[in-house]
């Protein structure tokens, strides 16, 4: 009996290496690594084949080549400017996406719960929905006092009803057996609900996420643009491009498009990381 | 087998009776009766096969003792009482696993005392061990679902009903979608079990070898709306072993319900021209 008791609390885990070790010995790492290298070279070949064969073709090397385009982020990172962009494009997005969650999960849930609650909001929701967020920049920039809060609006927009649909759907499609299975061992609504639809739920709740988030870049961007930063709002990634195009620097247009890259894939990567961390069961395959 | 906690609640196993039950589904100009003064009795500490054609509302009857849905007409009674609704009185075992994928098989297997907290923690976890152990599982038991086998998940199920000791089992095609090995080691397991509880158990299933196998009684269903056709005593000796499967008794069982089944098979298909069922398989798989 003792031993039984024992063995619950004896988990095994596997030693682990530190997080350095690991991406050094990842295969997957390395080919990800090489594959970028490889792209990086067949651009800066289709870049400087103008150059090379003297015979122009029309659209080859209107773009600048990726040695022109380091060398000028080179530059580029020691401004502080370029990284208030950064800043301010990273608050914008996780603010409105924060926002989208917060009220979005709870929203969603109740949708898929509560009958009354889902005939009242849910035909004036699907009517909204189908417009795009865009669609909202100039009603908001009038409705809202500062520029700052009417993109803040429109990027929280642009993630709430991808939050909303996924959280309704996930939670509509969870397997009635579930909550049977509970009902016969003895759950009141609020255990069904905390411990059968949350969790039940949670898979759905990680993919409005993820693309929510991709979403939300686009908005922050394009609002960004639109909205010329403004006098209060300046800056951000989507300026940055922006001023860089009118000012005809294509190497640092070309910079902001990678760094908006880069941005996304930091998001996208910090939505699966929360994603494994809170769905242990998911991590099997 | 140490007697668990609640000695009580295991004692005492459960008869039901249903009672010119009747259910339909679906809205007026689609209304379709599905079970229409349907009488049947489970006796206690018996195993009770229920078999039938496929579709004719077998997991219907499932759902009514088992208190997920209510009968329109009609009255369903444990030990003399009403069934209003579920209760850790009846544990169903599901056609398809309901076992929560985001629990591991320990707290799987823990999820309906730890709700109710009726047990002492330490009690809890003695006794979880020690059903997990029964069915076979302590290797397995931080493991999450996915990562079982699917008789390892029909076992795990299995012990998450045993622990909230009901008075009566219900099992609905638990052992379908196995492998015909898996299959059959399941059932011997399952009748082990059973043997040495003498829970009451009510056993739907679509195999008649099955039922005759494990039951005590077989009840025979027509096609939909489902009566009692027949129902067929079994004598074999217990304990069973699958030995017995092949005594002229046993096949003299298997032969009478076998009459049965093909005659509402084939009034079906005269009365449908086979076409309904077909409709009814093909809408299955659209959904
Ligand atoms: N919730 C429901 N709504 C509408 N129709 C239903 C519902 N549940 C069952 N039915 C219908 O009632 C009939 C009987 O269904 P039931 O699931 O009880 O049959 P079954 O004997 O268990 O079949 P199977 O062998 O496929 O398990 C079927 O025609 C089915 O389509
Ligand atoms: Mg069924």
């Amino acid at each position: 009996m003792s031993e039984a008791v024992q063995s619950v609390d004896a988990t095994s885990r596997p030693l682990r290496r530190s997080v350095f070790q690991q991406i050094i010995s990842n295969k997957t790492v390395w080919r990800g690594v090489i594959a970028i290298i490889a792209f990086a070279m067949l651009w800066e070949i289709g870049a400087q084949f103008k150059a090379w064969f003297g015979i122009e073709i029309w659209w080859v090397g209107k773009v600048p080549p990726p040695s022109e385009v380091f060398t000028t982020w080179y530059s580029v990172v020691q401004r502080p400017g370029y990284w208030e962009s950064w800043y301010l494009s990273f608050f914008r997005v996780f603010l409105g996406f924060i926002i989208a969650q917060i009220i979005g999960i709870p929203f969603g849930l109740a949708l898929a719960v509560n009958r009354y609650f889902r005939e009242i909001f849910f035909p004036p929701f699907e009517i909204l929905r189908p417009i795009p967020p865009l669609a909202w920049v100039p009603a908001s920039i009038i409705f809202w006092p500062t520029t700052e809060l009417s993109i803040a609006f429109v990027t929280f927009l642009g993630a709430f009803f991808t939050i909303v649909i996924n959280v309704l759907g996930g939670a509509r499609a969870i397997d009635i057996q579930y909550l049977r299975a509970a009902q016969s061992m003895g759950a009141s609504q609020w255990d069904l609900f905390r411990r059968i639809i949350l969790p039940g739920t949670l898979p759905s709740i990680f993919t409005g996420a993820a693309v929510g988030m991709g979403i939300t870049w686009e908005v922050v961007l394009a609002a960004e643009m639109i909205s010329g930063g403004g006098q209060q709002a300046g800056g951000g990634l989507g300026f940055f491009i922006w001023s860089s195009y009118m000012g005809g620097a294509m190497e640092q247009v070309i910079v902001g498009m990678i760094s908006i890259g880069i941005a996304g894939y930091l998001s996208s990567s910090l939505i699966r990381y929360l994603g494994t961390v809170s769905m242990p069961w998911r991590r099997l395959f | 087998m140490d007697k668990p906690t609640s000695v009580t609640r295991d004692s005492a196993p459960a008869s039901v009776h249903i009672n010119r039950v009747s259910k339909a589904y679906g809205e007026e100009w689609e209304r379709q009766q599905v079970l229409e003064d349907l009488n049947l009795e489970i006796s206690p500490g018996q195993l009770t096969a229920i078999v039938g054609p496929s579709g004719c509302g077998k997991s219907t009857i499932v759902n009514l003792v088992a208190g997920f849905e209510k009968p329109d007409s009609g009255t369903i009674t444990m030990n003399g009482e009403a069934i209003t609704g579920p209760g850790i009185d009846r544990m169903v075992v599901f056609q398809e696993t309901a076992l929560l994928p985001w629990l591991t098989t320990y707290r799987n297997v823990v999820f309906g005392p730890k709700l109710r907290g009726d047990m002492d923690p330490r009690e809890l976890e003695a006794e979880a061990n020690r059903i997990i152990d029964t069915v076979g599982l302590s290797e397995f038991k931080d493991k999450y679902p996915l990562q079982l086998s699917g008789g390892m998940q029909r076992r795990a199920e299995l012990a998450r009903a045993m622990i909230n000791h009901p008075l009566l089992m219900i099992m609905d095609e638990p052992f379908r979608g196995l492998d015909a090995m898996t299959r059959e080691l399941m059932q011997e397991f399952y009748l082990h079990l059973f043997e040495e509880s003498r829970r009451t158990n009510m056993f739907v299933t679509s195999e008649i070898e099955e039922a005759i196998f494990l039951a005590d009684q077989v009840v025979v269903l027509s096609n939909r709306p489902a009566t009692v056709r027949e129902i067929i005593e079994i004598k074999l000796e217990r304990p069973r072993n699958f030995e017995m499967l092949s005594t002229s008794e046993a096949y003299d069982y298997k032969r009478q319900a076998m009459e049965i089944l093909h005659e509402e098979a084939l009034k079906s298909f005269k009365r449908t021209g086979g076409q309904d069922d077909f409709l009814d398989a093909y809408a299955k798989r659209a959904e």
